[in-house]
This record gives structure tokens, sequence and C-alpha cells, in this order.
């Protein structure tokens, strides 16, 4: 690989890169007790929730910061990040798409992605979240009409309380880890979906989560029920502006499947990474885990990771009911100085539970990528399954991938396979294809979605279009 | 008091007339291990095993080297090999046999070798092993008096296998032995070593041994460790490795014994050429608790491992394999392959396993893989439409998951001990002597 090329990548700028100038209602940074309660007020949440909240924020302040990641970062300063930001005033929110802010509208389709457009020929119901309120939900009738419930976490704790606490910090408990229990303290926004028994939600579901207030941390909770024998997809896709200083993302989703309740969420993360010296990238660190509660209940991440500076993000499987099934389908990019440090749990407590992992890691320039996994069977999964496939490729010499993946077996009918391959791309690939006349930038594309194949063919359709093409972005110019 | 101090009291009491450099060693050694104390599970590399059993135990150290010698007969190997003998960590001039060395080849008791020139040991002991390693072998450095120096002038190639056997003894008290083993092999040399750990049915000793290889330009050392303690030994063991250009290091390192067993294995390839193989089998039973931590270091371009360990877990024995893969960077053209597979007789066994990879070299060829499950029922069906009953059929499928390991063994002797008694230790217990008849009845038939 020519080392200018490499060059050329690692000076590429984030093309998703702008400010949006929206009049936000923020609290000074700093948090304690009456940051809490501000942002429980705020919210008009009922007391319990305050309650909650404020258990959370006690065992917060007993914890200390996970160290076992390979990951190096500054140590961050809680008290001067700003816990709550809204765009505009809640009370004034816009019903519809045509009273939402133009300012905001703009934004997204700088993205690429115009909302209604998007959302009426896709079909997808979109709740954007624009730093911390959600602005507006379009196809509610339609969801309402299939009885499922899709809204915000802070709408859902106002309207169905009941339904919210059976489930809200059952699958993370409030002091999992310590930024699960931040996030459990502090959290604003996030969405809230409960598809009723039966029921096979009608569209995709989908939110658009971006960071803009410089300095504000975005703490999003997602809860997802799906009852008896229900059916859901739901889409998460990110894209943040460019920053200076480091914003920290700790965000939580919890994932409930009853039985034979199916749950599909995928991920595509493009957050600001930070520039070539590792400067101002987002700070990601995420609690996400599902519960097969039910027997038969299938659970499915996918996720797509290409941005951040720090990515620390496990989504896990537990894998309780009988014959439940957990998958994870990942691809992670890094470049410049990113780190990510990834992975995924499958906990086998179920007899006759499987999962799969299929993991690809991308690393180039100089970034540190790992993986990190855990496959435990317990005494009682008997016949449990797991097949795990983690591969790395590196472009460039600058860079690393690493692969840690735990596994621990205490049950003899049990079947674990584990396999992981580093490598870069092959000279012999790359000349196949000049040979034939394809340029070599191209070739390095097709190799590299190659290399990816297995798990973009796991995402829903226009996320599939939406990650090849973000993947070809990321590596632009890496030709080699 | 702690228990690293309680065990340091030993030293205190034994320790009066060292050379003043084993007594600096022995201080640093136990400084660095009063520091660290025992390590628990709350450390990254002790995350499965507990030694808890270590910690509180009572252990004396030896001194005498008497050993029954129909039982040694029997725990020897009947191999033609240059032997030297430890019964609890003490060197036994009377068993041993190291009348035929040839020359360019100098193997001795640690004891004597210190006594008799001690720059050239202290030099090298140490050099590999120091006492930030582990609490082990800080303790070990603190205690060591005995173990076998082996040197190796360029050029030789050893005609027999060098051959170390430590001997447990059953008693009233349990003891404690620190052994050290260095080997300085030259440019060009060949050789074949063996550490023999066993002891009598009853031991419950606690051995802590610090291996040391260093491997000159193209020197080719096969190294094997056979651990047949008693069931109910404790054993820590620790290996390290110094690989130059275009050496070869095979290691062979069977654990069948032992309650509480863990061997850390490091090698770093430190020179274009260098390879290393691994190969590794563990087959455990009852409460046995076998920990295996293997890391190669790839600190330059082209070099070269491959690694095979093997596990057999029956009743509610526990497996701990933790593998672990290093290219630093700028080390190109490396090819490093790992494979781990377990094999789990019984629904109470455990097995944890992690083989890792840290990468920081683009142009690499870096595979793992760890799989975990029980005899595969085509495999047994197959077997039994064959007229082969059901226990025979599983016993010859585990033996043959253990052959892959044992194929590669050079040394038959070994080979055929290590088969015997997993076919004599399997749950089927039948004797492989019989199975031989068997096949080959079959095959007249």
């Amino acid at each position: 690989m020519a080392s200018e090329e490499m060059e050329q990548l690692v000076r590429r700028e984030y093309k998703q890169g702008f400010v949006t100038d929206i009049e936000s209602d923020t609290v000074p940074p700093g948090l304690d007790e009456s940051t809490i309660a501000f942002i429980s007020q705020k919210k008009g949440e009922p007391e319990w929730m305050l309650e909650w909240r404020l258990e959370a924020y006690y065992q917060w302040l007993k914890m200390t910061t996970p160290s076992w990641a390979h990951l190096e970062y500054p140590p961050i300063d809680y008290q001067a990040i700003s816990y709550f930001s809204a765009p505009k005033k809640p009370e004034d929110r816009p019903q519809s798409l045509d009273e939402v802010d133009p300012k905001l509208l703009e934004t997204y389709e700088k993205l690429g992605i115009p909302l209604h457009e998007r959302a009426a020929l896709a079909g997808v119901a979109v709740d954007a979240v624009f730093d911390s309120v959600s602005v507006t939900t379009t196809f509610k009738e339609k969801l309402h009409e299939a009885g499922v419930i899709f809204c915000s976490i802070s709408e859902a704790i106002r309207e169905y309380p009941e339904l919210v606490r059976q489930y809200l910090g059952t699958v993370v408990p409030q002091a999992d880890n310590y930024f699960a229990a931040l996030n459990s303290a502090v959290f604003t926004d996030g969405s809230f979906v409960y598809v009723p028994e039966g029921v096979k939600c009608p569209m995709e579901l989908s939110t658009y989560f971006r960071i803009n207030a410089a300095n504000t941390g975005q703490f999003e909770r997602t809860l997802i029920v799906c009852d008896k024998r229900a059916q859901v997809s739901y889409l998460e896709g990110c894209t943040a502006p460019q920053r200076d200083e480091n914003q920290l993302h700790a965000a939580v989703v919890e994932l409930v499947a009853l039985e034979d309740a199916y749950i599909k969420y995928s991920t595509v993360q493009n957050w600001y990474p930070g520039d070539e010296n590792g400067k101002g990238g987002i700070y990601n660190f995420v609690t996400k885990r599902g519960d097969c509660r039910g027997d038969r209940s299938r659970i499915s991440w996918t996720q797509v990771e290409t941005g951040s500076a720090i990515t620390w993000k496990y989504p896990s499987c537990m894998l309780r009911g009988k014959e439940s099934v957990g998958e994870f389908y990942s691809v992670a990019v890094t470049n410049g100085r990113q780190q990510a440090d990834t992975g995924t749990k499958m906990i086998h407590i179920g007899e006759n539970t499987r999962s799969t992992i299929v993991a690809k890691g991308i690393a180039a320039g100089r970034s540190d990528q790992a993986y990190r996994g855990l496959v435990k069977i317990g005494p009682r999964a008997k016949g449990a399954r797991n097949y795990t496939q983690c591969d790395s490729l590196l472009i460039g010499d600058q860079c690393g991938a690493h692969t840690f993946p735990y596994q621990e077996i205490g049950n003899s009918t049990a079947t674990v396979e584990h396999e992981a391959t580093t490598s870069k791309i092959a000279d012999d690939q790359l000349f196949y294809c000049r040979a034939r006349g394809i340029d070599e930038e191209d070739a390095v594309s097709m190799i590299v979605n190659g290399f990816c194949k297995d798990v973009f063919q796991e995402l829903p359709m226009e996320f599939a279009v939406e990650a090849e093409a973000l993947l070809n972005v990321t590596l632009e110019g890496s030709v080699g | 008091m702690s228990a690293a101090e309680r065990f340091l009291q030993r030293l205190t009491a034994r320790r009066a007339d060292d050379p003043s450099w084993v007594a600096a060693r022995r201080q640093a050694g136990a400084a660095r291990f009063e520091a660290m104390g025992f390590p628990t599970r709350r450390d990254e590399h002790w995350k499965y095993t507990d030694v808890r059993r270590i910690a509180e135990g009572d252990f004396a150290l030896a001194s005498d080297v008497a050993f029954d010698a129909a039982s040694f007969d029997a725990l020897r190997l009947e191999i033609d090999a240059h032997r030297l003998v430890f019964v609890d960590g003490q060197f036994s001039a009377t068993l041993s046999d190291l009348d035929a060395l040839p020359t360019g080849v100098s193997v001795e008791p640690l004891s004597q070798a210190m006594v008799a020139n001690h720059e050239a040991v202290g030099g090298s002991l140490g050099r590999l092993a120091g006492v930030d390693f582990s609490p082990f072998t800080a303790l070990n450095t603190a205690f060591a008096d005995e173990g076998a120096i082996i040197r190796l002038s360029a050029g030789t190639v050893v005609d027999k296998p060098i051959y170390l056997l430590m001997l447990s003894r059953a008693g009233s008290q349990p003891v404690m032995s620190h052994p050290r083993v260095l080997v300085e092999a030259g440019a060009r040399t060949e050789a074949t070593i063996i550490e023999h750990y066993a002891g009598e049915p009853e031991a419950a000793n606690f051995t802590n041994v610090v291996t040391e290889v260093m491997l000159d330009r193209g020197a080719i050392i096969d190294h094997y460790k056979l651990q047949e303690a008693a069931l109910t030994d404790l054993h820590v063991a620790s290996i390290h490795v110094d690989q130059g250009r275009d050496s070869h290091f095979n290691s062979y390192n069977m654990n069948l014994g032992g309650a509480l067993v863990r061997t850390d294995l490091v090698t770093d390839l430190n020179a274009e050429g260098a390879e290393a193989a691994y190969n590794g089998l563990f087959f455990v039973q009852g409460r046995q608790h076998v920990d295996n931590h293997t890391l190669v270091n790839h600190n330059a371009p082209r070099t070269f491992s491959n690694e095979n360990y093997k596990g057999v877990l029956d009743d509610r024995s526990r497996g701990v394999f933790n593998g672990k893969v290093f290219v630093k960077k700028d080390a190109q053209q490396i090819e490093a392959y790992q494979n781990n597979a377990n094999l789990l007789l019984s629904d109470r066994a455990e097995i944890d396993t992690k083989p890792e990879l840290v990468i920081y070299a683009d142009d690499v060829k870096c595979s793992h893989g760890a799989t975990t499950g029980q005899l595969d029922e085509d495999a047994v069906y197959a077997l039994r439409s064959r007229g082969i009953d059901e226990p025979m059929a599983r016993a010859l499928l585990t033996l043959a998951f253990v052959g892959e390991v044992m194929d590669k063994v050079r040394l038959n002797v070994i080979a055929e001990r290590v088969e015997r008694a997993v076919a004599g230790r399997l749950p089927e217990r039948f004797n492989l002597a019989d199975l031989v008849e068997t096949a080959e009845a079959i095959q007249e038939a």
C-alpha cells in the first residue's frame, strides 16, 4: 500500500462536520442531586422516577471508572459536563413535520436523510432525537392502530408509568457498571417501544440520534419490550457535528423479549471521531443488553461502528428462555486516532440456547481496535451452542487489532466454537482486481465490502445501502 | 501475619551461609514477593485460578533425599538419557546419572554451579524470569537453591535427551520446593530436555519451578514437560524462552497430575527466522484444576509460532487456557497460529478459555480458534456399526482426540506413556494393550 495514499486516508475530513445553531435550554455544567431533580422536574416525572434516579446516583458515587478496556483517554471531568439540553421548550414542541425548525430539517438534508421523504419512501416512523428531546414523531397513528407504543422514554414515563416501571432497569440494573449508573441518574431522553402480544410491528422503527450542543453529554435510555409472539425491527443511526471538546455519550439500551418474540436492533454509528490528532471526538460508552426472557425468543444485534474517538460497547444477550437465540453482527471501522473496544456477551442460561457472533474489524491509520467478547455457558444450559467468528483487517502499519474472547463453559453438552483471523488486504487480491481494469480504490472498497458482507446482509435494506456508502467514505483514499 | 510473610519465615530460618550475591537476590525476591503477596482472583491473570490452597498451606523445606528404590524405578521414564534426579527439590547424586556427558555439554545441579562459578550462573540466572513476572517467580527467586544448569557450547548436538526428574514424597509434613532450570543453548546446538514431575501417590507438596531457556542463533531445543504429580500435589511453573535468529523451540507441555496446576509459558521471538511450536495436553479428573497461560511475543519480523493445546475434562475438574499472541509494531511478515480444543466428558467439568491476539503490524497472518464440545455422536455411531461397543468407541475417540497432540511428540517413550495413562484413566478404564490386540484381531478378520 502506497504510503502517500495512507496519508490521505489519515487526513480525510469528517464529512458530516457542521454545527446547527438551535437555541438550547441548557443547565450549567455539574452533577449533584439538584441537577437530577432539575432533569426529573423538567421532564414532568413522577416521584418514583426521581427516587430511582437518585438511587442510581448514590451507587455511581461509590463506583470507579472501569480501566480494563484496551483504551487510552484522559480522565473525564463529570462536573464539567452539562446534563440537560433541549432544543426549544418542550411545551411548544412541533406536532408535525411542518412545524419542525427548518434548521433542523436542513441538518438532516446535509446528512442526506431528508426526514419526510425518507419516512414516506421507506415507510419508516422516525422518532428524531435532536440532542435530548424527541422533536417529532411520525406515523404514530399507524402504529397506534397496530397497538404498538413508540414514543420518547420521557413521554412513556408520563403516559405508561406501569409498563416502564415494570421493565426499566430489569435488564441493565442501575448499578450495572459505571456508565450505566451515570445514565440511570441523568438520562434525558431516548425511545420506548412496546409491541403487544402477537403483533408484528407494521414498519421498521427508527430514531436518529444527534449530539448538537457542545459540551453536552448525551444520555439516552432506550427500552424495547416485545410481548409474546411479537416482532419488531429497530434502527438506530447517529451522526454528530464537528466540535473541539470531547463529548461524552453514555447510553443504555434495554431489550426484553418474551416468549416467541423477536427483536432486531440495528445501529449505524457515525459520530465525530476527532481530528487527525484524535482531538474533539465523541466518547461513546454504551451499555446495550437484551434479555431473552421467554422460551424461543430471539434478539439480534447488528452494528456498524465507524465513528467516535472512543467506543466502549458490548451489546449482549441474556439467553434465559429455553431455545432462545442471540445474535451479534458487527462491523467496526477505525481510522485516524480512533480507539474501539467492542464486542458482545452471550450468557447461555436456558436449555438449547443458541448464539452466533460475527465481528469484523477494520483498522486503518493510527487507530487501535479490540474485540472483547464473553461466551458463558451455565451449568443448566444443556445443548447450548455458540459460533463465534471475528476477523480483523489491518490497513497500514501504524494501527493495531486485538482479540480478547473469553469462553467460560460449564456444561459438557455445550458446543462452543471460536475462530479469529487477522490479516491485511492481500497483494494478490488487489492485483487480481487491477488486472481486470478495476482501479485500486474501487478494488479496496470491493474487498472491504466483501469482508463485511456477512454483517451487511443482516442489516435492513436501507441501512445496508447507507452502511456500504459510509464504509466507502470512511476508507476513502486508503487505496491498496 | 500475611501468608507471604509466613512463607518467608522459612527462608530466614534456613539461609545463613549464602554467598553475598545469592543473598542479595534472595532479598530482592523476598521483598518483591512480600510486596505483591499471593495473587487473588481479582487479578486478571488469575481470574479463574484460586491459589488459596497454596497460600493457606504450611510447607516445610526438605532436608534429605531418601527415596524408595522400587518406586523410583516405577516412576522414572525408561529412557537412555543424561539424568538428574531431585527429591522434594534436593539433588540426589545416587539416583542421577551424568557419567556419559559428551564434550560441549555441561549439566550440573544449581547448588554446585553456584559455588563453583557464580559469575556465569549469576549473569544468566533470572535474566528472563524477573521477580516482577509473578509472585511465584519472586518466591522462587527468594528460595531457589537447587535445580539444573545446562550449557551447550556452539555447534554441540547432544546425543541423548537431558532428563530432569523431580520427585515428590508423601509424608506427614508437606514440603515445598523451588527448583530452577537454566538452559543456555549456544549457536547451532541441538538438544532434547525433559522435565518430568512425578511422585508418591499420597504426596501433597508444593512445587514452584522456574525454567529459563536461551537459544542462540540456529539452536534447536525440544522441551518436554511431563507433569504426572500425585493428584494431591500443588504445582506452579513458569517457563521463559528467549530465541535468537533462526532458532527453533518446540514445547511439549503435558499435564496429567496435580490437584492445582498452573503453568506460564512465555517465548520471546527476538530475531528473524525464530520459530516456536507449542504443543499442549491436559487431562483432568476429580477436582483437578489445570491452568495454562501461554504468551508468544513476536518482537522481530519474519518470526513464526504455532500453538495447539488440547484438554480433556472429566468429573468436576476445571481447565483454564489463556493463549496470547503479541505482534510488536513493525514486526512484519509474521505467521502465528493458535488452536485450543477441549473435550468435556462430564456435565460438571468447566473450561475457561481465552485465545488473545494483540497485533500492531499489518503484514501478518494470524489466526486462532477455540472449540469446546463433546464426542461426535456420528463418529461413535460409525464405530458401533462396525461392531465396537459403546464404551470402547468413546474411549477410542477420546484417545484419537489426544492423539492429535501426541503425534507431534518425537519421543515414543513419552507418547506411549501419556497415551497409556490417559487410556487407563478414562471413564471406561481399559487397558491399551488389550485394545491393540483387539485392533489387530479386527484387522485380521
